[in-house]
């Protein structure tokens, strides 16, 4: 299977303010978000990456989408650098998450056009996929309703159908569940199996075990900005739920203190 | 990848004109406000300072002789004359000065004014006869009976003494100074001001909307994900706030054209308005767009830095004052600036341009100087701009 996604100790801190370090009970200047990460991801699965808040998952995607720069370590997204050739990166991933808004004065039809012209895309293709991924959220009915009037759920499908007009091979997806009722959290979920289908590669942070164990096929654990365990589904599960061996990795890992 | 300038550039168009009531306050409300604003101020100050036609002027007098009374028939100001005696002048100051418009002068002659000045040798080094006038220069009225009767009774003095005349023939124009110059000092010690500080508020409404406010509603990383080149980002806004705050700045520059000879009160003083040519017009609209340039990029990177369009807001302030400071001095300096360096340094060089052009002695390299300039300077600032949206910390200052 082909490597698509390889990540390289990928290395990230953040300067904390003097108020910030009597909060954190620190006299340390600098807190490492991601303690060198690495992972690999193949062609068509579904990766992972499975964490308490504040494990570095999201800043970990930030900078697979190229948003923020890495203190060190680097990651191969389909052979472009993050590091040295973030322009090709963004053509090849797709990137949601709850950080990315739409504007909320354009309609949804809009936005698709005007990010597919971001991603030069051509005018036919742009219209068949739009058709397509408008039918299949139920956009269709708003595509003229300015986002700003639509509800959660119907601007999250939004942001998903704009945020991969360009029909990326590797789509990054952060807490794509996250304040969605279950319904909307089904499509998105139904989705990413599509996806799947289409031989896709997809990375998806969580921390919801059904969502992991509904969806992916390797997992890592990711705690205070280490991975854990990078494994399969099933080798990480070792005959338990999902939810009681991440307990007990975490148990493990910081302690008792859950 | 051009295109993307143009896809960034069409979406800001789009989100700004179709906000009907934002397109309407940035364009249409500043032109309709000035337009109504200077009116206002011009009626105001020449209501203030004239009379009404058919007012009749309330004058007291102590022995007035027939000559001046028939004199003051002439002047049309006899209609309410009143003549009183000595005693009754303490009471008549004292009307005046009220101010209430019981009355509006009050003139003593000396008891046998016509003898007096007849028998009155100016060599003889004794004291003139005297004729006293009492008014209010609080009173609009007041003043203006004042001047008619002073100047009336200087005139009669030096009818009586006629030895040589100054300007007296009516058909020929001593005054030398064309009209178009006229008209010219006037436009070029106000105008360069008021465009520049119309061109900076057009900005400032909408700068720190489209950059600060995209940063804070999280909106600018959606953009930030695509491939679209930073620069191109840039450049695409930058020209699209041009756009806009160049025909807010239009909207504003018409509504004082219009204005202007009401405010000017050009009616009582005959000055043309209508002088300048399409040359100037387009050496105008040359600085005024490479000036526009200069401010959006300022303002854009001000906003770019901002956490907020607050914020923003805060610190833009500053930078229009000293923008407001400079545009000032076109009103103190007489002519424009000859030395080349002065068309170097961003705004005051737009300052001595625009006054150049409005007084007919612009400087061809200067003006040169001036456009070129701010190009370069803008395209610095794009280039800072770029950085700054390649830059996490400062895109992603929550």
């Amino acid at each position: 299977m082909k490597e698509l996604l390889i990540v390289d100790k990928l290395h990230k801190t953040f300067k904390l303010s003097s108020k910030q370090q009597k909060i954190e009970h620190t006299s340390d200047k600098v807190k490492t978000a991601v303690g060198g990460i690495s992972f690999k991801a193949y062609e068509g699965e579904v990766f992972g990456l499975l964490g308490p808040n504040g494990a570095g998952k999201t800043t970990t995607l930030r900078m697979l989408a190229t948003l923020i720069k890495p203190d060190g370590g680097d990651a191969l997204v389909d052979g472009s650098s993050i590091v040295n050739n973030a322009d090709k990166v963004r053509q090849k991933i797709g990137f949601l998450t709850s950080e990315l808004k739409l504007e909320e004065y354009f309609t949804p039809n809009y936005l698709y056009d005007f990010f597919s012209e971001l991603h030069n895309v051509p005018n036919d293709i742009r219209e068949k996929r739009k058709n397509e991924i408008f039918t299949l959220f139920g956009i269709g009915k708003f595509a003229e309703v300015k986002v700003a009037d639509l509800s959660t759920g119907m601007k999250q499908k939004v942001s998903l159908a704009v945020s991969i007009v360009h029909d990326p091979d590797i789509i990054i997806f952060d807490e794509p569940t996250n304040g969605l009722d279950v319904l909307t959290a089904r499509v998105v979920t139904d989705f990413i199996q599509t996806l799947k289908e289409r031989g896709k590669t997809i990375i998806v942070s969580t921390h919801i075990f059904s969502l992991i164990e509904r969806v992916c096929d390797r997992v890592g654990i990711i705690i205070n900005g280490k991975m854990i365990m990078c494994d399969t589904l099933e080798n990480i599960k070792a005959g338990q739920s999902l939810e009681d061996r991440f307990f007990d990795i975490y148990k493990e890992t910081v302690g008792e203190e859950v | 990848m051009k295109n993307t300038i143009i896809t960034i550039l069409k979406k800001e168009l789009k989100r700004f004109f179709s906000d009907k009531r934002m397109a309407f306050t940035t364009i249409f409300m500043p032109g309709i406000m000035i337009f109504i604003m200077y009116s206002f101020m011009g009626d105001a100050i020449s209501g203030m300072v004239s009379v009404d036609d058919e007012y009749v002027y309330k004058i007291e007098s102590t022995y007035m002789p027939e000559s001046i009374r028939t004199l003051m028939d002439g002047a049309g100001i006899s209609g309410g004359i009143k003549d009183v005696d000595a005693e009754a002048g303490e009471a008549a100051k004292e009307k005046i000065s009220r101010n209430e418009d019981e009355l509006d002068l009050y003139i003593v002659f000396p008891e046998n004014f016509e003898n007096d000045i007849a028998a009155y040798d100016s060599a003889s080094g004794n004291k003139a006869p005297e004729v006293q006038v009492y008014y209010n220069s609080a009173s609009t009225e007041s003043q203006t009976v004042y001047k008619i009767f002073t100047e009336m009774m200087d005139s009669y003095e030096s009818a009586m003494t006629n030895k040589f005349d100054i300007n007296h023939d009516e058909n020929v124009k001593y005054d030398l100074a064309n009209e178009k110059d006229a008209a010219a000092s006037v436009f070029s010690s106000l105008l360069p001001m008021l465009l520049l500080m119309f061109v900076f508020s057009a900005c400032m409404a909408i700068g720190p909307e489209s950059i600060s406010g995209e940063k804070e509603r999280g909106t600018i990383a959606t953009l930030l994900v695509t491939p679209a080149k930073r620069s191109h980002i840039a450049l695409g806004k930058i020209i699209a706030l041009s756009i806009i705050a160049l025909l807010s700045g239009m909207s504003s520059t018409i509504g004082t054209l219009l204005s202007l000879p009401k405010l000017a009160n050009v009616e009582n003083t005959g000055m043309e308005t209508n002088v300048y040519g399409i040359t100037e017009y387009l050496m105008l609209a040359l600085i005024m767009l490479s000036t526009t340039l200069l401010i959006v990029t300022l303002i854009s990177i001000i906003s770019a830095f901002a956490k907020s369009t607050k914020e923003a807001g805060t610190y833009i302030t500053p930078l229009m004052i000293v923008v407001m400071l400079v545009s000032l001095s076109g009103m103190f300096v007489d002519g424009s600036k000859t030395e080349l360096f002065y068309y170097l340094i961003p705004v005051y060089n737009s300052v001595q341009s625009m006054t150049g052009i409005f007084s007919f002695d612009i400087l061809p390299s200067g003006m040169a100087a001036s456009v070129a300039s701010n190009i370069v300077y803008a395209g610095i600032g794009v280039f800072i701009l770029t950085r700054m949206f390649n830059n996490e910390k400062i895109m992603f200052n929550k």
